[in-house]
């Protein structure tokens, strides 16, 4: 799907990288904790996250992410924007629960697909 | 041809907010050097994971990292406390990062076995009350 449908289906505010929504993303993953991400390396284009600082950008720049979605409406600083910015990554944010949000992507065909790195 | 290119950092070990600023910075100069993509993407989460603990567990450190024409070698230094038993801070779930950090994203005691993992070799040197210098190669 592209980044655009995930705007869509979580209906998604778009914080920044709106030049970015034509993308096409075909895995995700959801944690707050940034080693976790980490761990699962194999196209996951998309990181949703309840978790708001530096490192949720850094985190997803290290595994070429293109898209960071925070869950319940939570805001990104403006150091957090400038960040993407550089990098090219879309943030959003929706109101959705962590829990729901991963559920309709899920539904919509955005997978898991993480494998480890072995 | 062996000629190696050399970038080192300083980590701020008070700012958690800067920590991976390193690493950032090397991502960006091993994609100008033309360095495999997937080299890339180990180097710079198992740099990432060692540059966050030097901040988190160590007060900081440097970091150098070393281009050869087929390996890249990442030295991580600190003088933090060193790690008293290292087969068991390898074990994945293991961490002794208080509450503060695990609300910022990390103490899962996932960093060094992912290191470990995206690595082509790691050697960790440590001593209590010393320091602690992990050596990273990811051949390519
Ligand atoms: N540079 C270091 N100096 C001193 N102790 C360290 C250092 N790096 C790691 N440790 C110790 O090893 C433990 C395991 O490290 P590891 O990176 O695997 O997990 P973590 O940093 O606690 O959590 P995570 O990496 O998942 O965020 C740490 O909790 C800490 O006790
Ligand atoms: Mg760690």
């Amino acid at each position: 799907m592209k980044i655009s449908d995930i705007k869509d289906l979580l209906d998604a505010e778009v914080v920044c990288g709106e030049e970015n929504l034509d993308h096409n993303v075909f895995s995700a993953c959801g944690s707050d904790m940034m080693s976790d991400v980490l761990a699962y390396v194999k196209d996951q284009a998309v990181l949703l996250t309840g978790l708001v600082n530096a490192q949720v950008i850094r985190t997803a720049e290290m595994m070429d992410m293109v898209c960071i979605v925070f869950v319940r409406s939570k805001k990104p600083t403006p150091e957090m924007i400038e960040l993407a910015r550089e990098s090219g990554i879309v943030l959003m944010n929706t109101e959705k629960r962590m829990y729901e949000a991963c559920g309709l992507l899920y539904k919509s065909g955005l997978v898991g697909n993480g494998v480890r790195h072995e | 041809m062996n000629e190696s290119i050399r970038f080192t950092f300083n980590v701020d070990g008070s700012n958690f907010t800067t920590a991976g600023q390193a690493s950032v910075q090397v991502k960006k100069n091993l994609r100008e050097l033309g360095i495999p993509p997937e080299a890339i993407r180990r180097v710079s989460i198992a740099m990432y994971e060692g540059e966050i603990n030097m901040v988190i567990h160590a007060h900081g450190g440097t970091a150098e990292v070393i281009v050869y024409e087929d390996k890249i070698v990442i030295v991580l230094s600190d003088r933090g406390p060193g790690i008293p038993n290292v087969e068991l801070a390898m074990k994945e779930g293991y961490s002794t990062a208080p509450d503060n950090i695990r609300s910022l994203g990390f103490g899962a005691g996932m960093g060094l076995p992912n290191m470990k993992r995206y690595t082509d070799d790691m050697k960790i040197d440590t001593e209590i009350g010393v320091g602690t210098t992990i050596t990273m190669t990811v051949n390519f």
